[in-house]
């Protein structure tokens, strides 16, 4: 009997093994089915390409987005007909962060449309109004956004084009997100066609979309990387200014001509010498530059679930020394948004360790119940500590001694960098940048990115729109 | 009122089916014991008329289209047609997978329905005509044993069939699949499959050696490269692995079996290298987001749906399906998915396993080395053919472009998928006949001993 049963299986055994393989087939497909459901789905259905979203908003009105500080910045309403109609109480302040959802979407009214979308109301009072024939009440969206720091921004710009962003480095929160030329997301259905006509940027979010020349902000890079190439002797490093430097036929000045003297590598950065910096570009290795830049984010998706755009950095032996030297002060073909340039100040502020960035701090049902929470997450390193120490230095230098100094002698202490940059090379106009961070005791530091478009040096229109956040910001 | 029903519904058939396919296994506990069996199988058959009122109670309450009454009664005459026959002239046809097929049929007639009315109407007159079909084809298995000897005319009439598609075909999403006659459109492909099965056993049942091997590995080749030409990779795929899977069991050397996908693999690199389309999918395949505007539009609606649908799905009714490009056929699974949620379409998988598993299971018990291999190979096919259509779907792997057996609308899918299952309860038949007769000399014996000895004591 026994021995039957051994020639049985015997016999049997490529079923076996052919069973036994699909069953290993099936099982992967059920456990990646599982994965896919409980890990990846959420990024599918959160792509504003699915389609799906929209048929939940014939079951639950749209729900509301608030202020860290509990503002309404978007509710619906609805009228006596049932006709619902979005609302933006703040108006052009949160424009193009809140975003719009008519004729398209945009902003966090883009990137939440699901949660917005969605019911967690308790269930039984969401029976009782599927019965009575009456719609959900949506989630509420709670933004990191704080309404007051949002506002000094918008203020801050003035009548000038530009973008103002404002983070913690601790945490990612981002603080606010101001873009102009704004636009009244009350009218945008009425307005749409001004509002997209040929030529007009207005619906779009400069702050982190729009691609700037960083000017001498960009001397933060070249700085590093020189560090980088020079570990120790860097600290010889001494350059004779004398207001311009010509190689090859190219001749870059220093901003008015000024003549700084003789330097060192912080007081070239301090004072922003554009000679002193052409000068030291010209001995960078170009393809550790490119690594360098990289490494800190250029060339690549920004780690935001947000609209945001890549910045651009190239530089090769194939170029030329003149472009070699203007990329060395942030000119030639680099390309930056102010998203990216808040969160490089963040990570110097943080000791070289960049926290993601975010705008949702949570989602809670309509009656205040958590559904779900953003925690601030870790990026990455970017820099060592010596590294990041060292750019502190020299940018706490830019505020004690150099182009910022309207940023000293307050309650707290502000680091940074100042920047103008040419729009073009055939213009003399200049976007003005200012790109730092300030702590105090007792409160969480703050990060921030300022450009001011068309208007004229960063020390006089960019630093001023930074100090006003910074001085209410650390007195209240 | 309508949408509390629609949304309890989505729950109760999830519940239902849940039950349903843990009966599947269930069964088995009760190996031997037929009446819990039969009693069984008769819940399942409940479970599944419930299933089906339900859907069409949601399906006539969301759209209030009076047509879906009278279609629905109709659906309900075939698929009881199906089973009393089956219960009158084939008694000891396999219950488990004549349910689980009628099962397949149900889950495919509702979503196509919903999906679009005009298809479910053509797959109804498919299913009738491949019910017909499948009812007389144990008959001729029992009646003919000239199957084992056509192998030349398999070879004929399959590479034939293949390369006439391959030359004269319809292109369609990349590859030529199908022919034009007439009104009708046919897919070769499906047929020759079956065809392809019979030749290898045809081939294989009494010779085993290295020689024999070699003239049946090079007229596979034939038709694998034939596929091949019409750029249908996935049928190709599809022919070769069911090849190496009989010519191991055939030869029990795990050897081939190993060389054979070996040499798939280094194919599948080839294949990668020289046609376009295949660049296309697995770039489809391996970031949707990234090209949804072109190659990746397909997966990424279809992750959008399964996604959206989560675990309960939407309701019957509720969904977009038709943002699904050819949901009825490929991508059927992810339509089923979005609208009766996932925990369902884990279990549509497990009940196409389950099938599986009974298809292998007859073809260990038979005796006949032919019958053997044949179901073997048509095991294979089915199993594969819902591996890779699946996997497709979800984003396991790479999607291949073959639809779900009995499920996906396709007249020419249907009626194969339903002859095989034909073939594999006549061979069921055939076996349970073979134990019968030996059980009933056994019996008769014993009677006849017991008549004897009560005759000497009187």
């Amino acid at each position: 009997m026994q021995k039957r049963q051994e020639k049985r299986t015997g016999k049997n055994r490529e079923f076996l093994v052919i069973m036994y393989l699909f069953l290993f087939l099936f099982l992967a497909l059920i456990a990646y089915f599982v994965y896919f459901q409980v890990y990846k789905s959420e990024k599918f259905i959160n792509s504003p390409y699915n389609s799906l979203q929209d048929l939940f908003s014939e079951h639950v009105i749209r729900g509301d987005i608030l202020s860290a500080d509990g503002e309404v910045l978007a509710t619906t309403k609805t009228g006596k007909d049932g006709t619902e109609t979005r609302s933006y109480p703040k108006g052009r302040t949160f424009a193009h962060v809140v975003g719009y959802d008519v004729n398209g979407k945009a902003g966090l009214e883009n990137q939440e449309n699901f949660s917005l979308l969605r019911s967690h109301e308790f269930f039984l009072k969401q029976i009782g109004e599927n019965l009575a024939g009456k719609k959900n009440m949506g989630d509420t969206v709670v933004t990191t956004l704080d309404s007051r720091i949002q506002q000094l921004a918008y203020e801050g710009l003035g009548s000038f084009d530009g973008a103002v962003i404002v983070m913690e480095p601790e945490t990612g929160k981002i603080l606010a997100m101001v873009s102009k030329p704004d636009y009244d997301p009350n009218r945008v259905k009425r307005d749409w066609e001004s509002l997209t006509a040929d030529g007009s940027t207005v619906l779009y979010n400069r702050a982190t979309q729009g691609k700037y020349a960083p000017g001498s902000v960009f001397k933060i890079f070249t700085t590093l990387e020189y560090f980088r190439e020079n570990p120790k002797a860097y600290e010889n490093y001494s350059y004779d200014c004398s207001g311009e430097i010509s190689v090859d036929g190219q001749t870059i000045h220093c901003a008015g001509n000024k003549r700084h003297g003789q330097e060192t590598l912080q007081s070239s950065f301090s004072n922003s010498c554009n000679s002193s910096f052409a000068n030291l570009s010209l001995s960078l290795n170009r393809t550790e530059f490119k690594q360098t830049c990289d490494g800190l984010l250029f060339n690549k998706n920004l780690p935001i679930a947000f609209e945001s755009s890549k910045s651009s950095f190239t530089l090769s032996d194939k170029d030329n020394k003149a472009m070699a030297m203007e990329t060395g002060i942030g000119q030639g073909k680099t390309l930056v948004s102010p998203l990216h340039m808040a969160m490089i100040a963040s990570a110097i502020d943080n000791d070289g360790i960049l926290m993601r960035p975010y705008l949702v701090s949570h989602v809670q049902n309509d009656s205040g119940v958590q559904v779900t929470g953003n925690t601030p997450q870790e990026y990455g390193r970017l820099m060592t500590e010596k590294e990041t120490a060292l750019l502190q230095k020299y940018m706490r230098a830019v505020v004690t001694e150099g182009t910022a100094a309207k940023l000293s002698g307050q309650s707290y202490e502000a680091a940074g960098k100042t920047g103008t940059a040419q729009v073009s090379d055939t213009s003399d106009t200049t976007n003005a940048w200012f790109v730092g961070y300030a702590k105090k005791n007792g409160y969480q530091d703050i990060a921030v990115a300022v450009v001011v478009e068309k208007s004229g040096a960063g020390s006089t229109y960019a630093v001023p729109i930074a100090k006003k956040i910074f001085d209410v910001y650390f007195n209240r | 009122m309508v949408h509390l029903i629609v949304q309890a519904s989505k729950y109760l058939m999830i519940f239902l089916f849940l039950f349903y396919t843990y009966e599947c296994f269930h069964v088995f506990h009760y190996e031997g014991k037929e009446k819990e069996q039969r009693h069984i199988y008769k819940v399942q058959r409940r479970l599944l008329f419930i299933i089906h009122f339900d859907a069409f109670l949601v399906l006539y309450l969301t759209t209030k289209n009076v047509q879906l009454i009278g279609f629905y009664l109709m659906q309900l005459i075939v698929l009881l047609a199906i089973f009393s026959t089956y219960h009158l002239f084939y008694k000891h046809a396999s219950e488990l997978v004549l349910n689980n097929m009628c099962m397949l049929l149900a889950i495919g007639f509702i979503i196509l329905t919903r999906i679009s009315i005009v298809q479910a109407l053509r797959q109804f007159i498919f299913v009738c005509g491949g019910f017909f079909i499948s009812l007389l084809i144990p008959l001729i298995l029992q009646s003919l044993s000239l199957f084992r000897k056509l192998t030349w005319l398999y070879v004929i009439l399959g590479v034939g069939a293949l390369g006439v598609v391959a030359v004269a075909g319809k292109t369609s999403y990349g590859a030529k699949l199908s022919l034009s006659l007439g009104p009708v459109t046919i897919q070769p492909s499906e047929f020759v499959k079956i065809i392809f099965v019979m030749f290898i056993a045809s081939m294989l049942y009494m010779r085993q050696d290295f020689h024999q091997v070699m003239i049946t590995s090079i007229i596979s080749a034939v038709f694998v490269l034939a596929l091949v030409a019409s750029k249908d990779l996935g049928g190709a795929l599809l022919y070769f692995f069911t090849y190496l899977v009989m010519v191991y069991v055939a030869t029990r050397r795990f050897t081939y079996f190993a060389a054979g996908i070996l040499a798939m693999t280094a194919a599948a690199c080839i294949g990668f290298k020289v046609f376009s389309h295949v660049q296309a999918r697995v770039q489809a395949w391996s970031n949707p987001l990234a090209v949804i505007d072109g190659a990746g539009y397909q997966v990424c609606q279809s992750l959008f749906a399964i996604g959206t649908g989560g675990w309960f799905g939407l309701g019957l009714g509720q969904g977009l399906p038709n943002k699904i490009p050819v949901v009825t056929k490929d991508f059927v699974f992810a339509a089923i998915s979005e609208e009766f949620g996932g925990l369902f379409a884990l279990c549509l998988i497990m009940v196409c396993i389950s099938c599986f598993f009974m298809i292998m299971n007859i073809s260990m018990k038979l005796k006949d080395n032919f019958y053997r291999l044949t179901a073997v190979g048509l095991g294979t096919l089915y199993a594969l053919q819902v591996f890779l259509t699946i996997g497709g779907v979800i984003k396991f792997i790479p999607s291949t472009g073959v639809t779900l057996p009995l499920v996906s609308y396709g007249g020419s899918s249907l009626l194969s998928t339903m002859i095989v299952f034909g073939i594999i309860q006549g061979l069921y038949i055939m076996q349970f006949d073979g134990r019968a007769q030996k059980k009933e000399q056994k019996l008769k014996g014993a009677k006849g001993h017991a008549k004897k000895t009560r005759e000497t004591y009187r």
